[in-house]
């Protein structure tokens, strides 16, 4: 069954709620917010996955440690989108339980609204990196 | 042309200089009559976190594209969009973008097939204008909204179809995405979701030459001599070839075709905007693979 944790429904309600302006002011708000790379990965970013289906360099990587997730990602500043992007699903990834994590639907991100004000192929993007992040996870996992 | 051309002379050695700008040139005009500056994004949210003072955006994925069928908007859609925006049928629009113009050069194109007179790309686009410290601003920009014309869309002259990428098979087509698209080595992993089209390969016969290669490192267009040994020298064109571009879906080869037009002076050189989400789908066309 697959279920949408706390963080992400109240990411998606926030989104809902606002008309298209304050949308992209919401998404720039978390582009601003993507976390740096902690010490140990920061110089070892060819640990990193590259996400293929958006245009903007942005790699991705997880952890699983006690059967819990942490991710990681990192974009260029010039590329708010795909930073806003990585920034949601960071944030509400991190912390998550492996089963809670890949519970999250993978149409998620085509649920926030974004489909006609951004454009479905820039939000597609976005579902790149959610499978991405999930496939990591299942297979860092411990069986 | 009421707003002279930049005389910069690198500029003078292209075929069309009077169809790009530098950003001196761009910060000594920004607030010169007549004259709308467009910014033209890969990244819908740039423009939003800053811009050049006074420009407005033009995304060409909701603005440009019928949001419908895949098509560009109508006459009566564009004259909405850009009287919106400010823009009447003689005003100079100069056009920048992130990417090394690359979606500035999109946008360029579709002004082009509603035959918009006077329409430039600033040199570097985004990026030079970033690098050298000029302003940006987050601030709205307020729009006195003009009266721009319904014009029909003339697709003839620089866009190509299906139909017209088969019949082109023989005669000169640069392809533009990367190498590994072109050879149709992809390899396709479980989990890895599929990109755009059923088949890779490139259309036989079609010279790569990736797009970024016209683009020097700080986004300008190479000089004329550079790109003369590129696409006269390494792919074989030759002056007064009927051309095709494509790469995708079409944006990158905006790009090239902006290249060929109006910095060689190639004449009809179409852009194949259905490419290769198009043709790599497409039942029994013929492919070829590798380099």
């Amino acid at each position: 069954m697959t279920t949408l944790p706390d963080a992400l429904r109240e990411t998606q309600e926030d989104f809902l709620a606002l008309g298209d302006n304050d949308k992209l002011q919401l998404l720039i708000e978390f582009s601003g917010e993507l976390p740096a790379l902690p010490e140990r990965y920061a110089d070892h970013t060819e640990l990193f996955e590259k996400v293929e289906e958006c245009q903007s360099p942005v790699f991705i990587f997880c952890e699983v440690e006690d059967n819990t997730v942490s991710v990681f990602a990192t974009a260029p500043e010039q590329a708010p989108t795909t930073r806003g992007f990585a920034s949601i699903l960071v944030q509400g990834l991190t912390g998550l339980s492996v089963t809670d994590a890949l519970n999250i639907p993978d149409d998620f991100p085509s649920t926030l609204g974004l489909n006609q004000l951004i454009s479905p192929l820039r939000v597609r993007g976005m579902t790149g990196m959610l499978w991405r992040m999930k496939r990591q996870i299942r297979e860092k996992a411990p069986v | 042309m009421s707003i002279p051309a930049d005389s910069t002379s690198k500029f003078n050695e292209y075929a069309h200089p009077e169809t790009i700008v530098s950003t001196e040139w761009l910060a000594q005009n920004l607030n010169t009559p007549g004259v709308v500056v467009v910014e033209s994004d890969e990244d819908v949210l740039l423009y939003e976190i800053g811009h050049i003072p006074g420009s407005v955006k033009i995304d060409w994925h909701t603005d440009l594209n019928d949001p419908v069928v895949r098509d560009y908007v109508q006459g009566e859609a564009f004259a909405r969009l850009l009287s919106s925006k400010g823009i009447s049928r003689d005003t100079t629009v100069i056009i920048y973008g992130d990417k090394s113009n690359w979606w500035a050069a999109y946008a360029l194109w579709v002004f082009k097939l509603f035959g918009h007179p006077d329409v430039r790309l600033l040199d570097g686009g985004r990026d030079k204008w970033i690098a050298e410290g000029r302003e940006l601003t987050s601030e709205a920009t307020v729009v006195t909204p003009a009266s721009y014309p319904v014009i029909d869309r003339d697709d003839a002259a620089i866009r190509a179809f299906l139909p017209d990428a088969l019949a082109h098979i023989g005669k000169p087509m640069i392809d533009v995405r990367s190498p590994e698209e072109f050879s149709g080595e992809r390899t396709h992993m479980p989990s890895y979701p599929e990109e755009g089209a059923l088949r890779g390969g490139h259309i036989p016969g079609a010279a790569s030459v990736p797009w970024s290669r016209a683009a020097n490192e700080d986004a300008t267009f190479k000089n004329r001599s550079d790109l003369e040994a590129l696409y006269l020298g390494e792919a074989g064109l030759k002056p007064g070839d009927d051309i095709i571009a494509y790469c995708r879906i079409g944006e990158r080869s905006s790009h090239t075709w902006f290249v060929l037009t109006y910095l060689l002076g190639f004449e009809g050189v179409r852009n194949y905007d259905g490419s290769w989400t198009e043709y790599g789908s497409a039942v029994r066309v013929p492919i070829e693979k590798g380099a």
